[in-house]
């Protein structure tokens, strides 16, 4: 009797020369130089940090660059309990999801300098970016975010964001 | 059957896009396609795209590229992982239920981020033939190969094909290949996948279309020139090149017998990225190009956008009769490694 083929390996590997498009090159240009740099949809007025190609909303390519505050609300966030590949973070941790002032959308950032349960939706926070000479082009400039003391904000404010 | 027509159709001038992304490529093609009908893309009854992800590596591009529409609130919509030609096949069988009588259908591809020659081997069976990694361009020699050894066609009839191409590219300001050469030159440039020369080949192409489709009474609302698809029809031949006979296209054929292709075609775009796969294709159609105008935007030799470049076919042929150049078009698109899956469609202008 022969044995039956369970398996096969073929690999597989194709490279690529990303391109990121108009929009979101101009934003990976400023987070090099430090800056939040979102853009605003000529249409319904929103303005999208990063912004990809056109407003997903309207359709429209978008208009005017927006120079975007380095404070926000988390409006939303999770305690994570398990380690993911290549995070050297201490357990738990708290990803939060931050409309940075100015933007209409949310950006993933870490949570630092409160304990996870003392995390809260509304709360207020700013961004702590990595040393200048660290800096490339991506978010990951953005090493974390910390509660600043503000009031939390209104859940109002924030609810169509969730 | 109900009938449908094209309405509206727009396309991107192909070229090496390196600055832009898809969205940015699609919005204003989404826009000038839309145009014409006075429609958003809010009014249409079903939306549909073709693209790939493999081509610029970015998984769910498809999701991302419906920004460019604007979905919202939400709409009606599909995709297929194939040409644009099969998403308007998916959009002509939605028309025919009834309810809705408008539909969008586009697609987008960026070939140029990687090396498409080599993505398209990904679209082989995994098992035995994929794992050897021939690319498109080495499978498309051995099938030009066949096709010379069968003594059906010559060195010289593929150097026609090109020649023939890039003229009538010369009048297509979306093509990205076009100028005056006589055979006699083409056949004496070097091989390059032997029996196939550069020319034979397919450009590196992005691009992006755009289609508007309605049913009845409401396409000639919203065109004076609506052209109507009077068949359409597609049927796919086996996966593995191994195991069928390379020089003939038995699924163009019957789907081009379903689509109702008779002798009085004026106008043909056929989708063939090879030189060589243009002469099969006309066999298999049964197209005389004493009567028939073969390819007169270029086709693919021309400009190659892959997942755009079938839309393309029945754009541009639907185009041009609206131009009035002609009363009945065939325009044909494939998919697949070596003319597998075939579409063919059977257009006519408003009589
Ligand atoms: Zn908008």
């Amino acid at each position: 009797m022969t044995e039956p083929i369970t398996g096969i390996v073929t690999p597989i590997r194709l490279d690529y020369r990303y391109t990121p498009g108009a929009s979101t090159s101009q934003f990976l240009r400023s987070i090099k130089e430090g800056k939040l740099v979102g853009r605003r949809c000529p249409r319904c007025s929103k303005v999208y940090l990063p912004p990809r190609g056109g407003c997903p909303m309207c359709g429209v390519e978008f208009a005017e660059e927006v120079a975007i505050k380095n404070t926000g609300t988390m409006v939303t966030f999770a305690v994570v309990n398990v380690n993911f590949a290549n995070r050297a973070v201490d357990l738990p941790y708290v990803t939060a999801e931050v409309a940075f002032d100015g933007t209409d959308t949310t950006t993933m950032v870490l949570l630092k300098g409160v304990a996870p349960e003392e995390a809260r939706m509304g709360m207020r926070v700013k961004a702590h970016w990595l040393p200048e000479s660290e800096w490339d082009y991506s978010l990951v400039n953005i090493d974390y975010v910390e509660p600043i003391d503000e009031p939390d904000a209104d859940f109002e404010s924030f609810k169509e964001l969730l | 059957m109900r009938d449908v027509a094209i309405v509206s159709f727009a396309q991107h001038a192909s070229r090496r896009e390196e600055s832009r992304n898809e969205i940015e490529i699609l919005l204003p093609v989404v826009r000038e396609a839309l145009a014409p009908t006075g429609l958003t893309s809010q009014d249409m009854g079903f939306t549909i795209s073709g693209s790939s992800d493999y081509l610029a590596g970015q998984a769910f591009a498809f999701v991302q590229a419906l920004d460019a529409v604007g979905p919202w609130p939400p709409i009606s919509e599909s995709h297929v992982e194939m040409d644009g030609a099969f998403a308007l096949y998916e959009a002509w069988v939605r028309l025919q239920h009834g309810d809705i009588d408008t539909a969008l259908v586009y697609c987008f591809g960026k070939s140029s981020p990687g090396d498409v020659a080599r993505v398209l081997s990904l679209q082989l069976e995994p098992y035995v033939l994929g794992p050897l990694w021939p690319d498109a361009v080495s499978l498309a020699a051995l099938q030009a190969r066949a096709l010379l050894d069968a003594g059906q066609v010559t060195e010289k009839d593929l150097a026609r094909v090109v020649a023939r191409s890039r003229r009538n590219a010369l009048g297509n300001p979306y093509a990205q290949l076009r100028g005056e050469y006589d055979e006699a030159s083409l056949l004496e440039e070097p091989l390059y996948a032997d029996p196939l020369r550069m020319h034979d080949c397919p450009p590196v192409s992005d691009g992006a279309a755009v289609m508007v489709l309605a049913a009845g009474d409401r396409a000639r609302e919203l065109s004076e020139h609506p052209v109507w698809i009077r068949g359409i029809d597609h049927r796919i031949d086996i996966q593995a090149p191994g195991s069928r006979d390379l020089t003939t296209s038995p699924s163009t054929r019957l789907a081009g017998q379903k689509a109702g292709v008779t002798k009085d075609i004026d106008i043909a775009e056929l989708h063939a990225p090879f030189s060589h796969q243009e002469l099969i294709l006309t066999d298999a159609l049964g197209l005389d190009e004493t009567t028939t105008t073969i390819n007169p935007s270029g086709g693919a030799l021309a400009s190659n956008p892959v997942m755009v470049a079938g839309l393309v076919r029945i754009g541009e042929a639907a185009m041009r009769l609206q131009a009035g150049e002609g009363h009945r078009a065939v325009a044909h698109a494939t998919s697949g490694p070596l003319l597998q899956q075939n579409l063919v469609c059977v257009l006519e202008g408003q009589s």
